[in-house]
């Protein structure tokens, strides 16, 4: 009787052993965007690339689709998306905020100069803790924001195509 | 001969207290980089990390604590942004107390086992 208790105990720490790894093993630990989407985005302020003006949310307009990238001169994944970023610059209902992420403000310009210039407005985040408010950890990463500032999408990475097709259906979809 | 061993005592409880005097030293700011995992390293905590996502994460944290933020406060704002898994201790709740509990358990019920058969082996 006392060895088929200890049995017992013995099959069921093996089974709780074996259940312990198995969920462990299965948890998908890359970074998602989950804690961020349905959620809306904290105050900012930003300074403005051009000049010294600070932009702050206040400053975004209600009646619109806000996509903010965060970009880099450095990066070459950026110019990648950039004619992503090109094509959608030239629809009315959507507004291109960027983001120059660590950079430096001539590259910056002399990269706008090059490939052309999507956004309504430049920020900079020169030493990226701005960036952070947004769940940022690299570049480039792009926010879409309803008009109510809630975070619709984030996409990690360079845009593609089908992520193109992606924004304007939720655009013309609402 | 007493004398070297007094001395040699008196040396050790110095260097004892030196360590435990240089602890109480960290600083809150390493505390919490200490338990935030670089999220684009492998198996690095921000204080041990050189990447440039540690560094604007410590200079976050640094800010954060400027503007009076606590330990608490710092973890759930990152949380929010990057997910639990950014914070290396995780959090007590109904999910996870069984995390927090079961070794507790396994740990007793080890020890009853290891009793009762030292017991029989006696008998």
């Amino acid at each position: 009787m006392k060895m088929s208790f200890l049995k017992i105990i013995s099959f069921f720490l093996v089974i709780f052993t074996i259940v312990v790894f198995f969920i462990a093993l299965n948890i998908d630990k890359r970074y998602n965007t989950e804690n961020i989407v349905g959620k809306k985005i904290d105050n900012f302020k930003i300074k403005v690339l051009s000049h010294d003006q600070i932009f702050e949310n206040k400053d975004l307009s209600n009646n619109k689709y806000h996509l903010i990238n965060v970009w880099a001169s450095w990066c070459l994944p950026c110019k990648e998306e950039h004619p992503i970023l090109m094509k959608l610059s030239k629809d009315d209902n959507l507004n291109l905020i960027g983001i120059n992420f660590k950079d430096k403000k001539k590259n910056a310009n002399s990269f706008l100069k090059n490939l052309g210039n999507p956004y309504n407005i430049i920020l900079s985040d020169t030493d990226g803790t701005s960036s952070i408010s947004f769940g940022v950890f690299g570049v480039p990463e792009t926010i879409l924001i309803n008009e109510k500032q809630i975070v619709i999408k984030k996409f990690i990475g360079p845009l593609d195509t089908n992520d193109y097709k992606n924004i304007l259906n939720v655009i013309y979809e609402n | 001969m007493l004398f070297m061993k007094t001395k040699f005592l008196i040396i050790i409880l110095l260097m004892f207290n030196i360590k435990l005097s240089a602890d109480e030293n960290i600083g809150i700011d390493t505390k919490i980089f200490k338990n935030l995992r670089c999220l684009v390293c492998q198996g690095q905590t921000i204080a041990e990390s050189n990447s440039d996502f540690a560094q604007t994460i410590k200079i976050v944290v640094r800010d954060k604590i400027s503007q009076g933020r606590n330990e608490k406060e710092i973890y759930e704002f990152l949380s929010e942004k990057y997910g639990e898994w950014i914070v290396y201790k995780p959090k007590f709740n109904y999910i996870n107390s069984f995390l927090w509990i079961s070794p507790y358990i396994v740990l007793i019920l080890g020890g009853y086992l290891i009793f009762k058969y030292i017991r029989k082996r006696r008998q």
